[in-house]
């Protein structure tokens, strides 16, 4: 019915896919669009460039406004059969939950860590096996060694006990994010390790195995001395990797791009790509909770249609327009997941009616005026209820959650907490932080861009303050009657 | 009344015998006290010593007990009921004059016109 060719959704693609991927797939096509000139209530500018056959460069992604959804419980979520590629519902949330568990990356991952692993295991049997090699195979001509030996085989195995848990402590740990580029510092240690075990392996083979040395203590201290030596690599690694970003150098801004909502956060020496991960952290306990309704600035009821999500696919010839349309289909089906929600949340309201009635529709047109109708579900609102009973919660303990926009964290984890961000920076993602970088995280619906701005150098002087120039007595004159 | 640290302190004294009158709940005696050893000495109008931290009568009452019973402004109280008034706090003075179990409170005050008036008649 309109010649325009619009979309709602999202002009690019879904971050899951991974790089190598991407550099297949480079065909992007945007389409040119004008807006909407009877002022029908969603505004969707899509910037958009004639699609060409080479690939784009660069992380970009083409930013959509928000689609209006004022109107969310009379959107018709359709798409019209009219459309060159049109697919199902069940297509869409299939789409979708695909996307979501990609596991295309963790190869990258695993490969990190059974190194690491390997290595590990073998620089812990090393020191066994220097001292049990000789032994082992030419025990008859080896020098008997009495005590010290013993004690040198004791310190030997707590030193290696140490160790052990030592890097359990540190490295044992479950990862935690998945970071773009290797971590510089680990990679580092990781060879420094390996070049020390086979130099000390080196040796031992040319000196000792192959010569058949007879002085057994010397032997054992020879592993001694590369336990030793091991633990100090590992207080190395500590310090590397733990110690040096702890005390703040740096303060970083974070704005999200959508409505600026800002906080200052310290770090120490990192990577770029470990302070993105520092600043999503504190992102998901501090930031509220992104609400595209707020955004919108004018209502339009008559814009039913255009709010919902009807995918039109009007490109070019010879364009592999399936793999597009199902790029911007499933970035769409996102948004038509909390749509489905809401349409059943008001069935269900029905069917609760008997439970709190008067309360749960006092509560829900609260929620649906401060648009915060699609973070609680009606089972939520009656969890949460049961749950401030059983724990003896005052009324307005219930409703605080409810009074403001919370943090991301109190929301429902898997629909709020999204998992694929994208780091967008102009220089290496290893390189350290400096003043005046500027980095941007991008997920599906807005941006952080995160400042770094140098803490000053501070010159703190002293001043010596004489104790007693500072005290006085209050002297008084009072008079009492009596 | 010039008082030498670390000599007793010498004066002369008139007793004053003042009956409390009862207002109410309280006994009252119909004057104000100031001074003690916590106080400012400087700021007493009625001392002669401006160190002198000892309790003096700062106002009297008309018709109160403590004007019939001769109490005048400007008397240093050195005795209430025997116990010592010269060194004392403000609120220890107030409260050995306002004990409610007594009724009667016999002061030994001291002014400069009673000095001056035995000195006279030692002359003469």
């Amino acid at each position: 019915m309109d010649t325009e060719s619009t979309y709602s959704g999202y002009s690019y693609y879904s971050s899951h896919s991974k790089k190598s991927h991407r550099q297949g797939e480079r065909n992007r096509e945007r389409h040119k669009s004008s807006r909407s000139k009877d002022g029908r209530g969603s505004e969707k500018a899509v910037t958009i460039q004639a699609p060409t056959g080479e690939p784009l460069l660069g992380n970009e992604a083409t930013r959509t406004e928000e689609v209006q959804d004022d109107n969310w419980g009379e959107t018709t979520t359709a798409i019209t059969g009219t459309s060159e590629h049109s697919i199902s519902q069940e297509d869409i949330a299939r789409i979708s939950k695909d996307l979501e568990d990609s596991v295309g990356l963790d190869c990258k991952r695993y490969l990190g860590l059974t190194v690491a692993a390997a290595l590990g295991l073998l620089v812990f049997l090393t020191p066994i096996a220097f001292i049990l090699l000789p032994p082992i195979l030419w025990r008859d001509e080896l020098e008997p060694c009495g005590t010290i030996c013993e004690g040198l085989f004791l310190s030997v195995a707590f030193k290696l006990l140490i160790l052990l848990i030592g890097t359990w402590a540190l490295f044992f740990r479950k990862q935690r994010a998945d970071l773009p580029r290797v971590f510089v510092f680990r990679a580092l240690l990781l060879v420094l390790i390996f070049l020390f075990v086979v130099s000390y392996w080196l040796f031992y083979g040319v000196r000792i195995l192959d010569s058949r040395d007879r002085n057994y203590q010397g032997i054992v201290q020879y592993a001694v001395s590369l336990v030793d030596a091991l633990l100090f690599i590992h207080y190395l690694a500590i310090v590397l990797l733990e110690l040096r970003q702890l005390q703040p150098v740096f303060s970083l801004q974070v704005v999200r791009s959508t409505d600026g909502e800002s906080r200052f956060y310290s770090a120490g020496h990192l990577s770029i790509q470990r302070a993105a991960l520092v600043v999503l952290e504190n992102y998901y306990k501090d930031f509220t909770i992104y609400n595209p309704n707020l955004l919108t600035a004018s209502k339009f009821r008559a814009a039913k249609h255009m709010a919902g999500l009807k995918v039109y696919n009007v490109d070019g010839p010879g364009n592999n327009a399936a793999g597009q349309s199902r790029a911007m289909i499933a970035a769409a089906a996102r948004r038509r997941d909390s749509s489905h929600n809401e349409l059943y949340y008001e069935e269900a309201e029905h069917e609760r009616r008997a439970i709190f009635p008067s309360m749960a529709r006092a509560l829900q047109k609260y929620l649906r005026t401060t648009r915060q109708q699609h973070y609680h579900s009606m089972e939520s609102i009656l969890q949460h209820l049961a749950f401030c009973i059983t724990h003896s919660m005052t009324p307005k303990a219930f409703l605080e959650r409810y009074l403001g926009a919370g943090p991301t964290l109190q929301y429902d984890k898997e629909r709020w907490l999204s998992t694929q961000w994208r780091l967008v920076s102009d220089e290496a993602v290893t390189n350290g932080l400096r003043d005046g970088l500027v980095f941007v995280l991008k997920c599906l619906d807005f941006g952080l861009v995160v400042t770094v701005k140098k803490i000053p150098f501070l010159v703190l002087s002293e001043e010596f303050v004489d104790p007693k120039s500072h005290k006085f007595v209050l002297r008084l004159q009072s008079e009492t009657s009596v | 009344m010039s008082y030498i640290p670390g000599q007793p302190v010498t004066a002369v004294v008139q007793r004053v015998e003042i009956h409390k009158l009862r207002q109410g709940e309280n006994l009252i005696l119909g004057f104000s006290i100031g001074g003690g050893i916590d106080q400012d000495p400087s700021q007493n109008p009625f001392s002669e010593d401006k160190t002198d931290k000892g309790i003096y009568v700062t106002r009297v009452s008309e018709g109160g007990p403590a004007e019939i019973a001769g109490l005048q402004i400007g008397d240093k109280i050195m005795q209430v009921n025997g116990w010592d008034m010269t060194m004392v706090t403000h609120d220890q003075a107030r409260k050995r004059l306002t004990k409610r179990s007594e009724e009667v409170v016999r002061l030994l005050v001291t002014r400069q016109s009673l000095q001056k008036a035995v000195h006279q008649s030692m002359l003469s």
